[in-house]
């Protein structure tokens, strides 16, 4: 594939193509990557355009409804919130080139282990903010690692492919909260739990509206502080630590690890635990803060395949993970009104094609060289 | 609760899985791991579904839907193969770009209502045989009579003719085939182009012959990825692959037909008194996957079988290859 072996007259231009022997500039790094989502939205457009509706106003619509004032700004980062987390879970496992799909399995199991603390009772409904919280976050951070911890150990010990063990333990996931929130905790019949008491709620601006006037009607809330404290986390340890260091070299040359004496079962188990405790908390801020009941439509939205995308397109960086979460935040938050009501799926999708496919222009230089002077 | 019912609707199921899983079969043995396959299904699904509505022929529905499902892992085919990219993350992609552009373009086949199905027949003699007969050769629909050829073809293809041996030394060793003047990117190319129509075929015996209708991403349900399973499972082998195709077919037709009788082995039927206990019945085909995979994995430990040993690996002319 390197050299084309077309032969074409002399004189005649040809496309060439050389590897890149140096790392791509960041520069570039980020032009391509821009650059494939704008060919992802063209894309989409037509796509839109040709079941019928108008792409411009579409994308100015997404646009408005995400952007356009203070209040819908704050609505996209509380759907950016539990993005950045999922991003975070994903970016950690594909660092080490584990395939964990698993985080919308790992986000709902979060959410369910919080919310046991409060509908089974663990805890009394009176129960102090200060206690509730923690606890419910511990719960999140436990089930999630839980949901992770089973793909990595049998990874680790029976090298099951855990794409699809991980992609499994999504639907078991969803019929286990349905199990609960149908059979046990229902509210007087309906498809949900019962609503949180105060306590158990994670804080949103609004709530402070009494002392700052400026954050009257604000829903973003606590876990987005999570989610940046988990970012920050993760980039010390994925570059400043010792085993962030091993899980970079696992992912990038197993073969070397394993001669520097790196315990890669170990890292599997443990990265994969990691993923999903980080899911996991998603899940918990997103029953806390945002639905405050257990109930599996909000919860079992998709974060977790978004999460892949926006690890993905902040090329596994946790810090990066943050603004792309947002505009990831804002297409969804916009797109629940957009018909028909597929579109923002199909976008994210076509983000993702073009993306893998820019891949090529940072491994490869494109030269247009005239034939016979080579 | 008729366990010959039930066997013979988990045959029809079980084709689904089965056209899906033979595809995979296909793609991987050529090298190309294509996670694409719940995406293509879902497509197909689609848009067997909306042209048989729109023809009253379903066997226009079905070809539609193999043409619309090879197009889509073209795409997967060009970035693996012509772009050399991470075929994990292309596939996952691929999935997701099928189940938006079907969500999309399937808006509203939800309430199309119902539509002509592919033709059932029993064949004659065959389905005189006891149990076996009405089992498999009774009532059954085409698609599954076509299923029933595809697998020792499949089978002899892969293992007995020069195409076959070409598909396999694609997959094992490219850099090999090619020196002796196998075209490894056109045949990783077509495998993967089979492996999208078989997919889609498969979609469109969902549509079209097992649950007819359009249910959004429910109409497939995470079929894809259970084929995705099996092929591991299978060894990358026809014949298992039916195996496991059909015995999981039966597995999701017992889920359901487990819950509608009073009494159970002479018990209470509990699944029958507490209906909420279905949700766990719900789970087991996945957990039975993952129960598969392990099974699988260490069969494959043990006889020291392995996947298709380029699998996943793009091939790059002038690198040193394995």
């Amino acid at each position: 594939m390197a050299e084309s072996t077309l032969t074409k007259p002399r004189g005649a231009w040809r496309i060439r193509l050389e590897p890149r022997l140096d790392e791509p500039s960041t520069a570039l790094s980020i032009g391509v990557s821009v650059g494939a989502v704008v060919v992802a939205l063209i894309l989409g457009g037509i796509v839109i355009a040709a079941v019928g509706g108008n792409p411009f106003v579409s994308y100015v619509y997404i646009a408005r409804a995400s952007f356009g004032s203070l209040g819908v700004l704050s609505d996209t980062i509380v759907k950016a919130t539990p993005i950045i987390l999922t991003a975070l879970a994903c970016s950690i496992a594909f660092r080490m080139k584990l395939w964990n799909i698993g985080a919308e399995g790992q986000f709902i199991m979060g959410a369910w282990g919080a919310s046991a603390i409060v509908l089974a009772p663990v805890l009394p409904a009176e129960t102090s903010r200060w206690l509730f919280i923690p606890v419910m976050t511990l719960a999140g951070l436990g089930m999630g690692a839980a949901w992770g911890l089973i793909p990595g150990y049998l990874k680790a010990k029976f090298n099951v492919n855990e794409i699809i063990s991980s992609l499994m333990l999504n639907y078991i996931a969803v019929s286990w909260v349905n199990f609960w929130i149908f059979g046990v905790w229902t509210e007087g019949g309906f498809q949900m739990s019962p609503k949180f008491p105060k306590g158990a709620e994670l804080p949103r601006l609004s709530d402070f509206a009494s002392s700052i006037p400026f954050f009257r009607g604000l829903t973003t809330h606590a876990g987005l502080l999570f989610g940046i404290a988990a970012a920050v986390v993760l980039w010390f340890i994925v570059y400043r630590s010792r085993w962030g260091y091993e899980i970079r070299l696992i992912g990038d040359n197993p073969q070397a690890a394993r001669y520097a004496g790196i315990n890669i079962v170990r890292n599997t188990v443990l990265v994969m635990a990691l993923s999903g405790a980080l899911a996991g908390m998603g899940g918990m801020s997103e029953v806390a803060g945002v639905v405050r009941r257990l109930q599996t439509a909000p919860i079992a939205a998709g974060y977790g395949f978004t999460g892949i995308i926006v690890a993905w397109l902040a090329k596994l960086n946790p810090l990066v993970i943050i603004p792309v979460s947002i505009l990831f935040g804002a297409l969804i938050l916009a797109g629940r009104e957009i018909q028909p009501s597929g579109i923002p799926k199909m976008i994210q999708g076509i983000i993702l094609v073009c993306l893998i496919a820019s891949d090529f222009l940072l491994r490869y230089r494109i030269r247009i060289v005239k034939v016979g002077e080579e | 609760m008729d366990p010959i019912v039930i066997l013979q609707a988990g045959v029809a199921t079980g084709t689904v899985l089965l056209f899906a899983t033979l595809g995979e079969v296909l793609a991987e043995r050529s090298g190309v791991l294509n996670l694409g396959v719940e995406g293509m299904m879902l497509i197909g699904a689609m848009t067997a579904f909306s042209v048989t509505i729109a023809t009253g022929n379903p066997w226009i529905g079905m070809f539609a839907a193999m043409i619309v499902s090879g197009l889509l892992s073209q795409i997967h085919a060009f970035i693996a193969v012509t772009l050399q990219a991470d075929q994990v993350v292309s596939g996952l992609a691929l999935t997701l770009v099928g189940t938006g552009i079907s969500l999309v373009l399937g808006e509203g086949l939800s309430k199309a209502g119902t539509v002509s199905l592919m033709p059932s027949f029993s064949v004659p003699l065959l389905s005189e045989i006891p149990i076996l007969g009405p089992i498999f050769f009774a009532k059954q629909s085409i698609l599954v009579y076509i299923g029933y050829l595809m697998v020792p073809l499949a089978w002899y293809y892969i293992n007995h003719t020069r195409p076959g041996l070409h598909l396999r030394a694609v997959g094992e060793y490219p850099a090999a085939a090619d020196a002796l003047g196998i075209n490894v990117f056109r045949l990783r190319y077509a495998y993967v182009l089979a492996g999208g129509m078989l997919a889609g075929l498969g979609g469109a015996t969902i549509s079209l012959a097992v649950s007819p209708g359009w249910f959004s991403e429910l109409t497939t349900g995470g079929q894809g990825w259970i084929a995705v399973g099996l092929v591991i499972f299978a060894q990358w082998d026809p014949i298992r692959a039916a195996v496991g195709s059909y015995a999981f077919g039966a597995l999701r037709r017992l889920i359901l037909d487990i819950q509608a009788p009073l009494t159970l082995f002479g018990m209470n039927n509990p699944f029958y008194y507490n209906p909420y206990l279905g949700f766990f019945l719900q789970m087991l085909p996945y957990a039975f996957t993952v129960i598969v995979l392990v099974v699988g994995s260490r069969e494959a430990i043990r006889k020291r079988l392995g996947a298709p040993a380029a699998l996943g690996e793009p091939y790059i002319r002038g690198e040193r290859g394995r």
